[in-house]
């Protein structure tokens, strides 16, 4: 674990973490509000607007992504209510049709651009882009300390290290009116908490995260940093301060173990190539949800025996 | 659907709104097009114990929604002690509907209570040790001082029940709305509750709660509130629970035999 572990496989795995964080903490509070599908609508939906976004700037910079993925959820939005009204669609029946679109329109969009010079295809868009984030200069760990190096590290890793930071600290600010407006907004409103701007807030951040992991995972594994690492934080707890931790510890070691063994697990099997960094860190996330599921100590709801 | 309620008016206890814990001028919520609630004058008497009685779809619990600004009103003024409810927020405790939460929650009883707390601490302040002395001390107050660091979702509906009216003990209020505190709950927590409401009242307070079993009215209440929509009658029981207002308020819904059993007065 030398020079060549902090050259390719260091700032990728750091990418990795951020990117999981930032996704599992809006994650927590969306899956225990049953709202868990709306960061895999969300990752449907800002495709194309990243996509216009690169096209119009010719480099995929967060100011630029966050716009454009915010243009798009506009859209979105006055497309759904279009469907509804105009063709008397039932509301669920008018979202599906708009996501699959919109996530049509920007996979085609991607196909007709121009963009073999930079790295954003539809492999890229779909699956991330962890793999080619490397740190060029790094000659070791001593290039943690060396200005010249340390200014040539990709700028996807400030920028999701940035939006975890963020999402952090909105999170730690906010703890108790989240708290109180997901566990029973009807008390929260009647002590002035806005539960409204809350839980459309709490929506904004999820799309901040993923338009931030954009590059870690692409636009459709996303969703599992959304939900697997809190679903199973839930499995292990019943105390919510609990259940953020742990699924904080989820998801990074999703991250790195999901990134180790896509990029060595394959040689250790007697493979040649190294497998999707991205699928790999949603297939291990699945599987602590899945050992979360039969071994967790809180997988029994007890709620609903209780109410006999 | 029954015709509409034909207005029984019953003088009015207090017009006396600069005082009242909750007064309510032309109140109207709807949901789509349908009004829940319509055009409802209300005046609740300072220290008074009130039920709020209707059938089922009648806008109890819409009414009080709206009026502390749960779910937004179509038209109406509401005043809390006398003043806009912003200003007042800290003055009201509220109990929501058992069933309007979701129990499977990650949270303690003692957590729940905590919430009570939250206009004291703020949004970033720190529970001190005396805040989770008192807020143990609510639990006890409702018998469901073992059943602190239970998980909510492991608790019967009747404890639930009690843990919901230990958080607005908690929250140290003048005025105690609540929205079926009797639903589904078992007798000993229902003996509970009422004598934690009539406690409150002996200290002042004012209690308003949706109230369905007409058989305990008498017993629980010195007042009732009976609306269909809208209001029909309000004022002290032995005025205001009449024959003739439960039948403006229920239409042919009621039996002849349950009328029979209430011991009303007019019957």
């Amino acid at each position: 674990m030398g020079a060549e572990f902090v050259q390719f496989s260091l700032v990728p795995i750091l990418i990795g973490v951020f990117a999981s964080i930032a996704c599992a903490l809006p994650g927590n509070f969306l899956v225990l509000r049953k709202q868990a599908l709306i960061g895999d609508a969300i990752s449907h939906v800002v495709l194309p607007g990243i996509v216009v976004a690169f096209l119009v700037t010719g480099v995929i910079a967060t100011a630029p992504m966050m716009l454009g993925a915010a243009g798009a959820a506009i859209v979105a939005v006055i497309l759904i209510e279009a469907i509804k009204r105009l063709g008397g669609i039932e509301p669920g029946a008018a979202m599906g049709v708009t996501f699959t679109t919109l996530f049509a329109a920007g996979v085609l969009l991607l196909e007709q651009s121009d963009t073999s010079n930079v790295h954003l295809d539809v492999e890229h868009a779909l699956m991330g882009n962890l793999e080619s984030l490397i740190w060029l200069r790094a000659s070791g760990w001593a290039s943690l300390t060396d200005p010249v190096a340390l200014s040539s590290v990709p700028d996807e890793l400030w920028r999701i290290a940035v939006v975890a930071g963020l999402i952090s600290a909105l999170t730690l600010a906010f703890w108790r009116w989240l708290k109180i407006s997901t566990f029973d907004p009807g008390f929260a409103q009647a002590l002035g908490i806005p539960t409204q701007a809350v839980g459309f807030a709490l929506v904004v951040v999820a799309a901040v995260a993923a338009v931030a992991a954009f590059d870690a995972v692409g636009s459709i594994i996303v969703i599992a940093m959304f939900i697997c690492p809190p679903a199973a934080a839930r499995l292990m707890t019943n105390t919510l301060t609990t259940q953020v931790w742990l699924s904080l510890g989820f998801a990074t070691i999703s991250a790195i173990g999901g990134y180790v063994l896509a990029g060595y697990g394959p040689l250790w099997l007697g493979g040649q190539n190294a497998v999707s960094a991205a699928g790999m860190i949603a297939a291990v996330s699945g599987f602590v949800l899945a050992l979360a599921c039969l071994f967790g100590p809180q997988r029994t709801r007890a709620g609903a025996a209780a109410e006999a | 659907m029954t015709t509409t309620p034909r207005p029984v008016l019953v003088s009015d206890t207090a017009d006396d709104t600069s005082s009242a814990p909750l007064a309510v001028r032309g109140l109207t919520v709807s949901y789509g097009d349908k009004p829940a609630v319509f055009s409802v004058d209300a005046t609740f008497v300072p220290g008074s114990m009130t039920a709020i009685i209707g059938p089922n779809g009648a806008g109890k619990s819409t009414m009080l929604k709206a009026v502390l600004g749960v779910i937004p009103r179509v038209s109406g003024e509401t005043t809390i002690f006398g003043a806009p409810l912003g200003s007042e927020r800290e003055r009201v405790a509220y109990v929501p509907q058992r069933a309007s939460v979701d129990w499977d929650f990650p949270t303690t009883a003692l957590d729940v209570v905590m919430m009570g707390l939250y206009r004291k601490v703020g949004l970033l302040g720190r529970f001190r040790r005396d805040d989770r002395a008192q807020a143990r001390a609510c639990l006890a107050r409702v018998g469901m001082e073992d059943f602190a660091d239970r998980q909510i979702g492991q608790l019967s509906g009747g404890q639930q029940q009690r843990v919901f009216l230990a958080r607005a003990l908690a929250q140290d209020a003048d005025l105690y709305v609540l929205d079926e505190p009797f639903a589904g709950v078992d007798a000993a927590t229902e003996r509970a509750i009422i004598e934690v409401l009539k406690d409150l009242q002996a200290r002042g307070k004012t209690v308003i709660a949706v109230h369905h079993d007409l058989a305990t009215v008498r017993d629980y209440f010195d007042h009732v509130f009976l609306m269909n929509v809208r209001k029909i009658a309000e004022g002290p029981v032995d005025q205001a629970f009449t024959t003739d207002t439960l039948h403006a308020t229920y239409g042919g819904r009621l039996e002849a035999t349950h009328l029979d059993q209430l011991e009303l007065v007019g019957a």
